[in-house]
C-alpha cells in the first residue's frame, strides 16, 4: 500500500533522499508499506529519534504514544510528524 | 518587594505629571500588570466611558518580576477600554521597554485626559515630562523611536509609541516598541492617539533592588530557567522555528482558518510556515529567516528576524525595507496569508513589515482583509472601489491595502475600522469573523473545540492570549485531549483563562507556560513579592482578574448574548480534514462554563461568587 510520510521541523533532516525506489520532495517522501504496517514501523524503518517523535498524526489525526504500534496504516494515508514545538 | 511602588499619573488635559505611591493592597490582591493596572482603570474609570473620549484613560503596566532575574521578565501591557470592540482591553509586549520602566522606578503610568496638541513623555529615572512631539507626529515608529533617541542624545532610551495608524483613527492600532514588538491587540494604540500622546521614551537606570528574599529568588529564578532549557518546546522549538511551526500542524489538523473562514485547510499553508522561512529562496538562494531574538531576561528567544527579498515587488527600489527587522510569527502570517489565500512569503513579511512600521494590528488587518475578498468575490464591493482587483490570493491587494490602512488612505480607511463595522456597511454583518467586534486568530473553532469557547469569552474578545487550549487540544501541553469533541472544554478553558490571567499580571511572557506551570511561576513570585502568593493564592487571584474584567465588560453593557460566534461557524460544518462535517458546539459548552465560574445564566458573577473572590 501508498503512504506518505511527511516530517516537520528538525525532522527533516531524518527524512531520506530516497526509498521504494522513489525520491523525497520537499519534506514528504512516498513509500510501499506492506499491509498491516503501523505508524511505529515507519518510525522504526527510519530510525527517528524517540525524543523528537511528538506529534504525531495520521490524515491529520492524533496517534497517541501508546497506540502507536497498533495503528495500522491504511492506503493512500498521510502521516505526518513533527518535534515538540508550540506556538501562539 | 519587587514593585517599584510608585505610579505615575500623568493628566494630559493639564500637562502635569505626579508620583504617587503604589496602592500596595491592590498590588497583593492583583499581582501587577493587567491584573493591578486594571483593577485601577474599573476603579477610575466608568464602563460607559467613549473609549475615544478623554474620559478613558489608558495605562502602561509593568509586573513584579518585569526588570528582575525572572526568565522572560521584561514584560508590561496596555491597560483601557479598547476602541475596536468597547471591552476592556489589555495587550500584552516584550521587547526591552517595560523593564526600562521599571529600572528608572516605576510600576505603571496613568494618563487622562487629552493633550490639546500632540506630546510625547520623556522618563529619566525620577524626572518626568511631557514635551511637544510636532517633530514625530505623522512619522512611523520606525521614524520616531531613532529621532527621539537623537534629540535626547541618549541611544539607549526605550521607546513605545504609535506609528500613522494610531494617528489617522485605525481602530486596530498598535502600540509598538523596540520597533517591532507590539502591544497589537483592541485598538490600545488608537485610544493613545485620540489623546495625541504620540510616545513613551524611558531611560532607567536604577535597577530593580527590591526582592524581597534575594538568595530565594536567586534558587528560584535559576531552577525555573531550567525548566525552560530542558524543556523540548522552549529549550530547542521555539527558539529554532518560533511560533510559524505551527502552520503546517493546523493545517495538517484541518484547524486553519482559510478565506474568511469559508475552508478550513489552506493548500499554500507550507509556503509560509516556519520550514519556508528556513529555506533558500529560489529567486536568490538566501533564506527568508536571518536569525531569532529573544526580549529582556528571554531564555527562550522565539522572535523572528527576516529580510525581504530585494527583488520583490512590494521592495524594489524601496531600501528602506531590505533591512532586517520583526519577522513573521504564526498568528500574523495566518491573518495575512491563509485567511486571505494568499501564499506568497514576501508579500506576507512586507505587510508584516508596515504593521510594525506604522503600528497596527496584523490579525485585525489581515482577518478584515479576508472579509473584503470575500465581499468582492460576491460581487458586493468592486474594483472600483477598493482601487484593485482583491482576488483571493492576491499578494499584490494585500500589499496594496496594507500601506493605505496604516495611513488611512483610500479604501484603507473602510479596512481600518475592522470587519465587523465593514461588513455591517455593506450590508453582510454575517461575514466578520469576529467576537465582541474583535476578529479571531488563526485557529478554526470548528476544528479544535475549546477554542469556540474560550473566544466566545475572552473578556477582550476573539483571542488566543486569554485561553490557549490549543496547548492541550493540540499540542498535549499540559495534557492531551480531543480537540474535535465538546465534552471537558468548559473546565479546561476556565482553568486556562484563570492561570494566563496570573503569568499576564507578573510581568513574565505567557510562553513560559508550555514549560512551566503556577508551580514554577510561585517561588518566584513568593521570594521577589510576598509569601502570600501561595499556589492557593495565586488560583484565586487569576480567577479574580477574570471576574473583574467581566463585571467591567457587563456594565459596559455587554450581555450573554455577546458570548456568541459569527454564525458561519455555528452553522456551516468543515469541508475537510479530520473536523469535516463538523460545527463548533458552543451551545454545548457554554451553560457548564457559566455554572463553573459562578455565573448565573445571564453570564453574571453571583453575589456568592463574589463575595468569594473578595470582588
Amino acid at each position: 500500500m501508498r503512504v506518505t510520510l511527511k516530517l516537520y521541523a528538525m525532522l527533516r533532516d531524518h527524512l531520506p533522499a530516497e526509498a521504494d525506489g522513489r525520491r523525497s520532495a520537499g519534506n514528504e517522501l512516498p513509500l510501499d508499506m506492506a499491509e498491516g504496517a503501523t505508524v511505529q514501523t515507519v518510525i522504526d524503518r527510519f530510525n527517528l529519534p524517540a525524543k523528537l517523535v511528538h506529534l504525531v498524526l495520521v490524515n491529520g489525526v492524533y496517534v497517541y504514544p501508546q497506540a502507536r504500534g497498533a495503528h495500522a496504516l491504511a492506503d493512500n494515508d498521510e502521516l505526518a510528524i513533527w518535534p515538540p514545538i508550540a506556538g501562539g | 518587594m519587587a514593585w517599584a511602588g510608585k505610579v505615575l499619573r500623568v493628566n494630559l488635559t493639564a500637562g502635569t505629571c505626579a508620583s504617587e505611591p503604589l496602592n500596595m493592597q491592590w498590588a497583593r490582591d492583583y499581582i501587577g500588570q493587567r491584573g493591578l493596572a486594571t483593577k485601577y482603570f474599573v476603579e477610575e474609570v466608568d464602563a460607559k466611558v467613549d473609549p475615544l473620549s478623554p474620559d478613558n484613560k489608558i495605562i502602561w503596566a509593568t509586573g513584579p518580576l518585569t526588570g528582575t532575574m525572572a526568565s522572560t521578565g521584561g514584560r508590561y501591557s496596555v491597560i483601557t477600554k479598547g476602541a475596536l470592540t468597547g471591552a476592556i482591553a489589555c495587550s500584552n509586549s516584550g521587547g526591552y521597554w517595560g523593564a526600562e520602566l521599571k529600572m528608572a522606578g516605576w510600576d505603571m503610568i496613568i494618563f487622562e485626559g487629552k493633550s490639546a496638541k500632540p506630546v510625547y513623555l520623556v522618563i529619566e529615572n525620577d524626572k518626568a515630562e511631557l514635551l511637544d512631539a510636532a517633530f514625530i507626529w505623522g512619522k512611523s515608529v520606525w521614524e520616531t523611536e531613532p529621532a527621539i533617541k537623537a534629540k535626547h542624545q541618549e541611544p539607549q532610551m526605550r521607546v513605545s509609541s504609535i506609528g500613522r495608524a494610531g494617528e489617522t483613527g485605525c481602530l486596530y492600532a498598535a502600540v509598538v516598541n523596540d520597533l517591532h514588538r507590539a502591544a497589537g491587540r483592541s485598538g490600545v494604540g488608537t485610544v493613545m492617539g485620540s489623546k495625541n500622546l504620540k510616545a513613551i521614551a524611558v531611560r532607567g537606570t536604577k535597577g530593580v533592588g527590591n526582592i524581597r528574599d534575594f538568595k530565594a529568588f536567586m534558587a528560584a529564578t535559576t531552577a525555573a530557567k531550567k525548566v525552560l532549557h530542558d524543556n523540548a518546546v522552549t529549550g530547542q522549538g521555539l527558539p529554532m522555528y518560533g511560533t510559524q511551526v505551527l502552520m503546517n500542524v493546523i493545517n495538517t489538523m484541518g484547524a486553519l482558518p482559510t478565506r474568511n473562514h469559508r475552508d478550513v485547510q489552506f493548500d499554500g499553508a507550507k509556503d509560509i510556515s516556519a520550514e519556508a522561512m528556513h529555506e533558500p529562496r529560489k529567486t536568490d538562494g538566501k533564506k527568508n529567516l536571518v536569525t531569532n531574538q529573544a526580549c529582556f531576561g528571554c531564555t527562550i528567544a522565539c522572535g523572528r528576524i527576516s529580510k525581504i527579498d530585494e527583488t520583490h515587488f512590494t521592495v524594489q527600489n524601496r531600501p528602506q525595507y531590505w533591512g532586517a527587522s520583526g519577522g513573521l510569527e504564526y498568528e500574523a502570517a495566518w491573518a495575512l496569508g491563509a485567511a486571505n489565500g494568499v501564499n506568497d512569503l514576501e508579500a506576507l513579511t512586507f505587510a508584516n513589515f508596515i504593521c510594525n512600521e506604522h503600528g497596527m494590528d496584523p490579525i485585525s488587518f489581515g482577518a478584515t482583509v479576508g472579509a473584503v475578498m470575500e465581499l468582492y468575490d460576491m460581487g458586493v464591493l468592486t474594483k472600483e472601489q477598493l482601487g484593485i482587483d482583491a482576488r483571493y490570493g492576491s499578494a499584490e491587494a494585500l500589499a496594496y491595502f496594507a500601506e493605505l490602512t496604516c495611513k488611512g488612505e483610500g479604501f484603507g480607511k473602510e479596512i481600518a475600522q475592522g470587519s465587523k463595522r465593514l461588513t455591517a456597511k455593506y450590508g453582510h454583518p454575517d461575514l466578520s469573523m469576529s467576537v465582541k467586534g474583535q476578529e479571531f486568530p488563526a485557529y478554526d473553532s470548528r476544528g479544535i473545540q475549546g477554542m469556540g469557547l474560550a473566544y466566545a469569552t475572552s473578556n477582550r474578545g476573539a483571542c488566543h492570549l486569554r485561553g490557549y487550549t490549543v496547548a492541550s487540544e493540540v499540542l498535549g501541553i499540559p495534557v492531551k485531549t480531543d480537540p474535535l469533541v465538546t465534552e471537558g472544554k468548559a473546565g479546561l478553558v476556565k482553568a486556562f483563562q484563570d492561570a494566563t490571567a496570573v503569568f499576564d499580571s507578573a510581568g513574565v511572557c505567557v510562553f513560559t507556560t508550555f514549560a512551566w506551570t503556577l508551580a514554577d511561576l510561585q517561588p518566584q513570585l513568593a521570594a521577589a513579592c510576598s509569601d502570600e502568593f501561595t499556589m492557593d493564592e495565586l488560583g484565586k487571584i487569576g480567577e479574580r482578574v477574570w471576574n473583574m474584567e467581566r463585571e467591567f465588560n457587563n456594565r459596559a453593557g455587554f450581555t450573554h448574548k455577546d458570548d456568541n460566534l459569527p454564525k458561519r461557524l455555528t452553522t456551516e460544518p468543515a469541508k475537510t480534514g479530520p473536523a469535516k462535517g463538523l460545527v463548533n458546539g458552543l451551545d454545548k459548552m457554554l451553560p457548564e462554563y457559566y455554572q463553573l465560574r459562578g455565573w448565573d445564566p445571564q453570564g453574571r458573577p453571583t453575589k456568592e461568587t463574589k463575595a468569594r473572590l473578595g470582588l
